[in-house]
């Protein structure tokens, strides 16, 4: 399965969105990269490193982040790893983790992860 | 430059980012996510620990500057101030001495380094509005045949009217533009922080 990274700057805020994807996806490999090595705020080259390790089980993973510096620490993660099949992905957190969750554990190729959360870009929450 | 001046000025850049850090975090309370000082100290704190033993290149040193503050700051800075740090030693590889001319093309990787990585151009309320204009008034003066210290006294004169001036621009990068019309009349945290770096150098070369 394609594994899935959350990138926060809060610990809970990207465990909470683990939890969320696992209660419609509960065997997609997904992972928390929140906060710093000692759970404060901020993003941690590290943690993100190593849960892209962990989240990608051979066919790759995806990452998605929240803001700022999340963006930008998680983009060098990509960069260092050099690998085309570990990708960021641009797309709402929540609504992006979620069906991610689900292609990946519907067997979905990176391709087709990808394409899902390009979907999630465009996703209203008012209007049909 | 060589390494041991290198050391200098970074030792001068760590002891005025531990001074100013309560400053920094301040600037950033007002339009931020009042982290900046906090992040750069412990930053630059982890580069104070690891530069004993960084005695080869100016390239190697520069390099293992720039990865330690991406896996250090925790905040916006430690990607942009770490890539900066990275590109000018990719400039520097190999070098264990530079001359005025070479620090000025590792400041010109540097800075495009910050561009691609914050994805941002000058006049957004960020680091470049202090960055942009140092690095060409530092051009201007290395183009009339200036000495060293008059090429960085232009720069810095350069960066602090830079930073001073991102009070009168609208946030469009980073945290503060969450902030839009409101971030008016603050000054950036990181253009200031990048101009207490530039003084820092300076400071240390004679």
């Amino acid at each position: 399965m394609v594994g899935i990274v959350i990138v926060s700057h809060s610990e809970t805020l990207a465990r909470g969105v683990v939890e969320l994807a696992k209660m419609m996806a509960k065997d997609a490999p997904i992972y928390a990269a929140g906060g710093l090595e000692d759970g404060s705020l901020g993003t941690s080259f590290e943690k993100i490193a190593e849960a892209a390790g962990e989240a990608d089980q051979g066919e790759g993973c995806v990452l998605l982040m929240d803001m700022g510096s999340a963006v930008m620490t998680a983009e060098m993660v990509v960069e260092a790893l050099e690998d085309e099949d570990i990708r960021l992905i641009d797309a709402p957190l929540v609504e992006g983790a979620v069906l991610a969750a689900l292609e990946s554990q519907a067997g979905g190729s990176i391709e087709e992860v990808a394409a899902r959360l390009e979907e999630a870009r465009t996703l209203r929450k008012l209007e049909g | 430059m060589t390494n041991e001046e290198l050391h200098r000025a970074l030792k001068a850049v760590i002891a005025r980012i531990e001074e100013t850090k309560d400053e920094l975090t301040e600037l950033d309370n007002a339009i931020g996510d009042g982290d900046h000082g906090i992040n750069l100290a412990r930053g630059f704190s982890a580069v104070a620990e690891k530069l004993p033993g960084l005695t080869g290149d100016l390239g190697a040193t520069l390099k293992a500057v720039g990865m330690t503050l991406v896996s250090t700051v925790g905040g916006a800075s430690g990607p942009l101030y770490g890539t900066a740090f990275m590109k000018a030693g990719n400039a520097l590889k190999g070098k264990t001495e530079a001359t005025a001319e070479d620090l000025l093309a590792a400041a010109e990787a540097a800075l495009k380094g910050i561009k691609m990585r914050g994805k941002a151009t000058e006049g957004e309320k960020t680091m470049l509005d202090a960055l942009c204009p140092a690095l060409a008034a530092a051009k201007t003066a290395a183009g009339e045949g200036k000495a060293p210290k008059e090429i960085l006294a232009a720069a810095i004169a350069a960066a602090r009217a830079g930073a001073e001036h991102t009070k009168d621009i609208i946030a469009t990068k980073g945290r503060a533009s969450y902030l839009g019309e409101r971030s008016l009349g603050h000054q950036d945290p990181g253009a200031t922080s990048a101009l207490y770096m530039l003084e820092a150098i300076a400071s240390t070369i004679s």
